[in-house]
């Protein structure tokens, strides 16, 4: 189980610890069986070609997962997510290493819960944002 | 933009709600979506590990109710350009999604509107996602948008 981080050691502007993902492509072959997302730009690079797409790309929901991912181990396992946004803004590709990465924007407390809102992203490995997001989680609070 | 692609018929299918499709939560789906995203995590993984954890046993992770299957529109739009991407996706997380739960889904189009960009004309299609389970709890909200757009070759 990872380490459980608090509400006491997060601020504004604090860096949550990065994730990186190596999509391949029999990664999106699982998360098309996993998922039920069969379209065929994501596994089938002739179709993917004849659609005017440099290759076959990533499920814009696995990037979403990515920055689940981000999120939920931020959280860690006394934590909670309770909100996720994300928009697809730049295609990705299997074989281009992605970096999830975030920031502390807002905390505060609301209904007895500990909140910490955070701007979260995936970039490539030019350092482009690809997939910007939102995440949203409750925290413990050191006793 | 001189007219809308955006017809009356159109228009009336916003909040119209589909039919309910009840689908059960398996546990190896669970684990099998997990694997697929790449994500370790115990909680989604390891039934045993989880055990530990604060809700006593497997949780499903964040985008995991992307593979349940959704119930037939009761109104369908047209859509006006021949090709669609996943524009992204707003979740809203209220309960844990365990093995052995009925969620019962339930969606409807929620906005549509036009914008212009990279892809030319383009129309925002907004649904929303509405996730049950079997205590009439609602688990995730989710809004997700389509671009609908036409191609250029």
């Amino acid at each position: 189980m990872a380490q459980q981080i608090y509400f006491d050691d997060v601020e504004e502007g604090f860096e949550i610890p990065s994730l990186r993902k190596d999509p391949t492509t029999q990664q999106l072959v699982k998360y098309a069986g996993a998922s039920g997302d069969y379209y065929q730009i994501h596994y089938d690079k002739d179709f993917a070609l004849r659609n005017n797409l440099p290759d076959v790309i990533l499920h814009g929901a696995l990037k979403n997962a990515f920055l689940g991912q981000l999120m939920t181990d931020f959280a860690g396992p006394d934590g909670d997510l309770k909100a996720l946004h994300v928009q697809y803004r730049v295609m990705d590709i299997p074989g281009n290493p992605l970096l999830g990465r975030g920031i502390v924007r807002k905390k505060y407390v609301q209904d007895g819960k500990n909140f910490v809102e955070c701007e979260i992203w995936l970039e490539d490995q030019q350092g482009q944002i690809t997939t910007p997001g939102h995440g949203v989680v409750t925290l413990p609070a050191r006793a | 933009m001189t007219h809308s692609v955006i017809t009356k018929e159109m228009k009336a299918a916003i909040g119209v709600e589909s039919e309910p499709v009840v689908n059960e939560v398996e546990k190896g789906a669970i684990i099998k979506f997990a694997q697929a995203i790449g994500d370790q995590n115990p909680a989604f993984n390891n039934e045993q590990a989880a055990r530990n954890t604060k809700y006593g046993g497997l949780t499903a992770p964040p985008t995991f109710l992307r593979s349940m299957k959704l119930g037939k529109a009761r109104a369908e739009i047209v859509k006006p350009y021949s090709a669609t991407l996943d524009g992204g996706s707003k979740w809203e997380y209220f309960e844990p999604v365990r093995p052995g739960d009925q969620i019962t889904v339930t969606h409807y189009l929620a906005d549509l509107h036009e914008r212009q960009g990279k892809l030319g004309n383009m129309l925002m299609i907004v649904r929303e996602t509405k996730y049950t389970n079997q205590f009439d709890k609602i688990v995730v909200l989710q809004r997700s948008t389509e671009i609908n757009y036409q191609p250029t070759k």
